[in-house]
């Protein structure tokens, strides 16, 4: 059972106190967007075997939303962090950066 | 025969016999028992039939590896099939019965499938029966359910109590063994705390048993000492009968506690900051022909059974082993007074300490010597000897009563390897050990196991002590404490001398010996199984095992995991550690649903929300119906009523004259904040924010897919507040749909939610005399002009604050009135009172489906299914078109949300008008698509009889289906067909002139 601590209460949470709610960080295609880059909105997702952003929500806690950035093999994670960003902030990647010196970076 | 000693047993006390039965026969045992020693000093060697080809089977070990001795424990809500007969503590009055025999374990007629067994190979399920088809369903799974297979299920629910409970510790030492007494103390003295559990229901493991010393005293004494100290220090707990069952992700760990006193077990939760894999080691048997006679024995247990509950297996014992450890059996059971004719060992280099000591004890030994067979009729009656070189050929036959093999041990891993920690393949010792260099690793990519004593592959009973000192410092090293330096106690054993690999006995069997070698005594999986899985192409271990069963079921190969793979390597001339081990998955021993459930069951399940009417409503004839996790009157019953008579009877009352509906699960939030008007905007389909305070509005949510998933009246309270009205199951995820996308997409917008649901109490007033019973109870203005149709107002309504929301839901006259939750009960009761005057009557649900099919109102969840649009239902109206954006607009221009032939709307009416088409029938149009399949092009969402129109009325999506009106189409109905009639969905009242007036 994974065990994330929630930036917003600071509470180290069990993974049955959250609910998972996919990648991070996508970018929302309104109204004018094209077939294809709405599609891609709706259905692809990153799936790597390794460094990941992810949303979660505390909610049998706070009930606030936070970012976790989480290896999906090892399942180490290196950080988690406000849900109010649009990319991992450097603290993150320097995080990542420390433990897995090959990783590109994020997408 | 297999009996009690007169003296000795470690474990026992003589004192306190225990009575219990065993298929009905009474029996004694004594105090510190287990079931297995009992039986077994009842001369019960036979204790079940085996899973495939219902061989006699008997006592194999004496822990948690058991494959045979599975029983079924107590009767009736108390029973449990499948309890290993060998960690079950014998309790006095305890019920017992076999499992897997019919009609008796001496006596069973499913022995037939030996004589099969040449067709019930590995895969058997796979390739014998699949032909003719028909037969499969008929008589094959039939036949083989009932021949197949362990214990019976239970056949009511279970009566006992269970619990689960959390703890927390530093370091959680699993295994009371020396080496985990060792770490455990190392850990306590760091000043960490630490958690000690142990499966058994004594400590020290196998030290005492196996003859170690510890600073030149017997171990026993060792581990009554440091248990004494652990126990003397309050940041020390330990436990005993509880076994670890697994590690999961992040190092969470579950243990199960067979409890002693209140509820029948405990499921621990244990987050530790480190874990001392402690476990110890399992023996694995020697792969001869006819391995599974009752009466052939790990050495181990042997020893286990003589030395703890004085139990003798026989006279004569044989002891075939390929390692030196099996000669601390033969010792064991010579200073019982008991005879070894023989000591078969595989090796022809004979020579260490142990063995020299049997010798001097005058035990025969044979070096280079092996089983070439068991033998005897249902229990062993003596062994054939041949030589480990040949073919089998025998050189003698040796009578005993029992055989004890040991094919060297099994380092007990799985706690390491669960969390992913690696193994390593270790060539001297012929065992997978946890390799350090890769251990399972927590959240911040540390170690969180650390593996001690014979758990690591540190068997040699001597050292195990050194290595858990050892994995204890570290584990209170990695937390940062300061473990002690000095040096610990000294452990002693006599020396062993290096076991040989013998995969096969004699090396060179012929087949006909390898069909009757067992791997897997549970799952009865031969040598020759697994080397025909390869043959067939079920190279990897993972398929093999799957093809073959070998490593399935309660035991998980605990005793065949080795010996399968050997076997595997050979087949495909590979090397043991390049076929590799199958996945260990938590867990280690069986966990009962029970256990896991804990006190969450029945009514604790899931707590049920219930309305401030609640109350009432139960105390007059309410029929319950779950909504969500709300209960709601379904209909209420007169005495003498059937359910459909009290439902029809509230719709014509409420139609005619007057209705109260509690409608207070209906969903209420409040958005309020300056930017509150362009959130709900965004969130419903429809423009929102230019509703004026005072007003309602019908409104929309769909997805990002552009599917509606919810539906309700939005009032605007004022400038920047907005009062959403969800459906009853869908105020949860409606309030956590808004709070997501003001968190994680608009979070700059200044917005704030609140789910108020539970706050007020609401009642709908509904019919021609809503507003008369209105203004009996007096204080707010209610004309048509005051507050017309889709208006709200607020005021003082019989002395009680109140929202009046003029919204229908029936098409007739309508009130719901919301006042705080504490005031329901007393506005109910004023309602009630005022309205008898007019005949009011209270509705439920049901009554509430069937008003607002009539009306054809959606519901949601009949009418959507997560893959309709609100343009589907023909309700572009509430789309906005002018709005630059909402959740779901640019969805709703994909191509397939916008195909013509799409299934919308209608309303059904059957030709017949008694005949009610069943819930969610298929229409067909009486084409058949390549698949053989009719083709659909439509279904029922809602079905009812309409007590208002006196028929039958249905809404259905159908292909292009308003186009379609007045044309008649076929629903399937089992073997025949209902005909119905595509029509308007509004079925009563189409200009809405009651709810207007």
């Amino acid at each position: 059972m994974l065990q994330l601590e929630c930036p917003v209460c600071g509470v180290l949470a069990d993974e049955t106190e959250l609910v998972p709610g996919g990648e991070a960080h996508l970018q929302r295609a309104g109204p004018d967007s094209t077939d294809d880059a709405f599609a891609d909105y709706l259905f692809t997702r990153a799936n790597p075997r390794g460094v990941h952003f992810e949303r979660w929500c505390h909610v049998y806690g706070c009930g606030k939303w936070f970012h976790a950035a989480r290896d999906t093999a090892t399942l180490e994670v290196f950080g988690t962090y406000s849900a109010q960003t649009t990319a991992p902030p450097d603290d993150i990647v320097a995080a990542i950066r420390a433990r897995r010196p090959e990783w590109e970076g994020p997408a | 025969m297999s009996t009690r000693l007169a003296t000795g047993g470690t474990r026992i006390d003589r004192s306190q016999r225990l009575g219990f039965t065993w298929d009905g026969q009474p029996l004694q045992g004594f105090a510190g028992d287990t079931l297995a020693s009992a039986l077994l000093a009842n001369n019960q060697v036979l204790v079940g039939r085996s899973f495939k080809y219902h061989r006699p089977r008997g006592v194999v070990a004496a822990g948690p590896e058991e494959p045979n001795a599975l029983v079924g424990l107590g009767t009736g809500g108390s029973f449990e099939p499948n309890a290993r007969a060998t960690t079950t503590a014998l309790a006095d009055g305890m019920l017992v019965a076999s499992q897997n025999a019919w009609p008796g374990l001496a006596h069973d007629v499913g022995v037939v499938n030996g004589w099969l067994s040449r067709f019930l190979r590995a895969g058997f399920y796979y390739k014998t029966f699949l032909w003719p088809r028909a037969f499969w369903k008929r008589l094959y799974e039939p036949a083989i359910r009932r021949a197949a297979g362990l214990g019976r299920a239970p056949d009511r629910a279970d009566a006992d109590r269970y619990e689960y409970l959390y703890l927390h510790a530093d370091v959680l030492v699993a295994g009371g063994g020396i080496a985990g007494l060792a770490a455990a103390r190392e850990a306590a003295q760091a000043g960490l705390r630490v958690l000690l559990i142990e499966q058994e229901a004594c400590w020290g493991g196998r030290a005492a048993t196996d003859g170690v010393t510890v600073d030149g005293k017997p171990a026993a004494d060792w581990v009554a000492g440091t248990v004494a100290e652990l126990q003397a220090m309050e940041t020390v707990t330990l436990r005993l009968r509880t076994t670890v069952t697994g590690v999961h992700d992040h190092g969470f760990v579950t243990a199960l506690e067979a409890a002693d006193a209140g509820p029948r077990q405990r499921l621990w939760r244990i987050r530790a900051r480190h874990i001392v894999a402690a476990t110890g080691a399992i023996e694995r048997p020697l792969p001869f022909a006819q391995n599974d006679r009752p009466g052939v024995m790990l050495a181990g247990a042997v020893r286990d059974y003589a030395v703890h509950y004085a139990v003798s297996p026989g006279d004569r014992t044989v002891v075939v082993t390929n390692n030196d450890d099996a000669y601390r059996t033969a010792i064991a059971l010579r200073e019982a007074g008991l005879t070894v004719p023989a000591i078969l060992d595989a090796r022809l280099r004979v020579e260490g300490a142990l063995p020299e000591r049997a010798r001097a004890m005058g035990i025969p030994i044979k070096p280079g010597h092996a089983v070439a067979g068991s033998v005897g009729r249902g229990r062993v009656e003596g062994v054939a000897v041949c030589v480990q070189a040949g073919e089998g050929a025998v050189l003698e036959t040796i009578p005993c009563e029992a055989v004890a093999m040991s094919g060297g041990w099994s380092p007990t891993v799985h706690l390491w390897s669960q969390a992913g920690g690696k193994l390593r393949w270790d060539a001297a010792q012929l065992l997978f050990r946890p390799d350090p260099a890769r251990p399972p690793i927590g959240a911040d990519g540390a170690a969180i196991v650390t593996a001690a004593g014979a758990a690591n592959g540190v068997l040699p009973a001597g050292d195990c002590l050194e290595d858990g000192v050892a994995a204890g410092r570290a584990a209170a090293k990695a937390l940062g404490a300061k473990p002690q330096t000095g040096k610990a106690a000294t452990a002693a054993a006599p020396e062993e001398a290096p076991i040989e690999a013998v995969w096969c006995m004699p090396q060179g069997a012929p087949p006909a010996l390898r069909d009757k070698i067992w791997l897997d005594f549970q799952n009865d999986v031969t040598m020759s199984d697994v080397a025909l899985a390869a043959r067939e192409g079920y190279e990897s271990v993972e398929h093999a095992k799957r093809y073959t069963t070998l490593g399935m079921a309660t035991d998980q190969g605990k005793l065949s995991n080795i010996g399968g793979l050997a076997v595997l390597a050979e087949a495909r001339g590979a090397t043991i550690p390049e076929i590799g081990t199958t996945t260990f998955r938590p867990p280690f021993t069986p966990v009962t649903l029970g256990a896991i459930g804990g006190e969450a069951r029945g009514a604790l399940f899931k707590p049920t929300r219930k309305t401030a009417m609640d109350g009432w409503h139960d105390a007059n004839g309410a029929v319950w119906e779950p909504v969500a996790d709300w209960r709601r009157p379904f209909c209420y019953r007169k005495p003498g009523e059937t359910v459909d008579q009290a439902v029809a009877r509230e719709v014509r009352n409420t139609r005619r004259n007057l209705g109260i509906l509690d409608a207070s699960t209906l969903g209420k939030i409040l958005v309020t904040g300056p930017d509150a008007g362009r959130f709900v905007d965004t969130l419903y389909t429809n423009r929102m924010s230019t509703l004026k305070p005072g007003r309602c509005r019908y409104g929309l949510m769909c997805n990002e897919n552009g599917f509606l998933f919810d539906d309700g009246v939005v009032a605007r309270i004022d400038d920047h507040s907005f009062l959403c009205h969800t459906t009853s199951g869908g105020s949860d995820h409606v309030h956590a749909w808004m709070e997501e996308w003001l968190q994680t997409e608009w979070w700059d917008w200044q917005v704030y939610t609140a789910n108020l649901t539970e706050q007020f109490a609401q009642i709908a007033v509904v019919g021609p005399q809503a507003r008369a019973v209105l203004e009996a109870l007096g204080g707010i203005d209610l004309s048509a002009d005051a507050l017309p149709f889709m208006g709200w107002t607020e005021g003082t309504l019989a002395g009680i604050p109140a929202r009046v929301f003029r919204i229908s839901f029936s098409g007739e006259l309508s009130f719901e009135i919301a006042v705080p939750a504490a005031h329901g009960q007393a506005l109910w009761d004023r309602l009630m009172a005022a309205g008898a005057a007019h005949a009011i009557a209270p509705y439920g649900t049901e009554a509430l489906h069937i008003m607002r099919a009539e009306k054809g109102f959606i519901m949601i969840g009949d009418e959507t299914d997560g893959t309709v649009t609100p343009q589907d239902l023909g309700l572009d109206w509430a789309v906005s078109k002018k709005k630059d954006d909402f959740l779901g607009k640019r969805a709703q221009a994909r191509a397939d949300l916008t195909r013509p032939d799409r299934w919308r709307l209608v309303g059904l009416q059957t030709l017949d008008p008694r005949t009610r088409l069943p819930d969610g029938a298929h229409a067909v149009d009486g084409t058949v698509l390549p698949t053989g399949i009719r083709r659909t092009i439509g279904r029922v969402t809602s079905t009812y009889m309409s007590p208002t129109l006196d028929r039958s009325i249905a809404l259905g999506l159908v292909e292009r289906g308003p186009e379609r009106i007045g044309e008649v189409i076929r629903f399937a109905d089992g073997r025949g067909h209902i005909e119905a009639r595509i029509v308007d969905p509004v079925f009563y009242d189409p200009q809405g002139e009651r709810q207007n007036g």
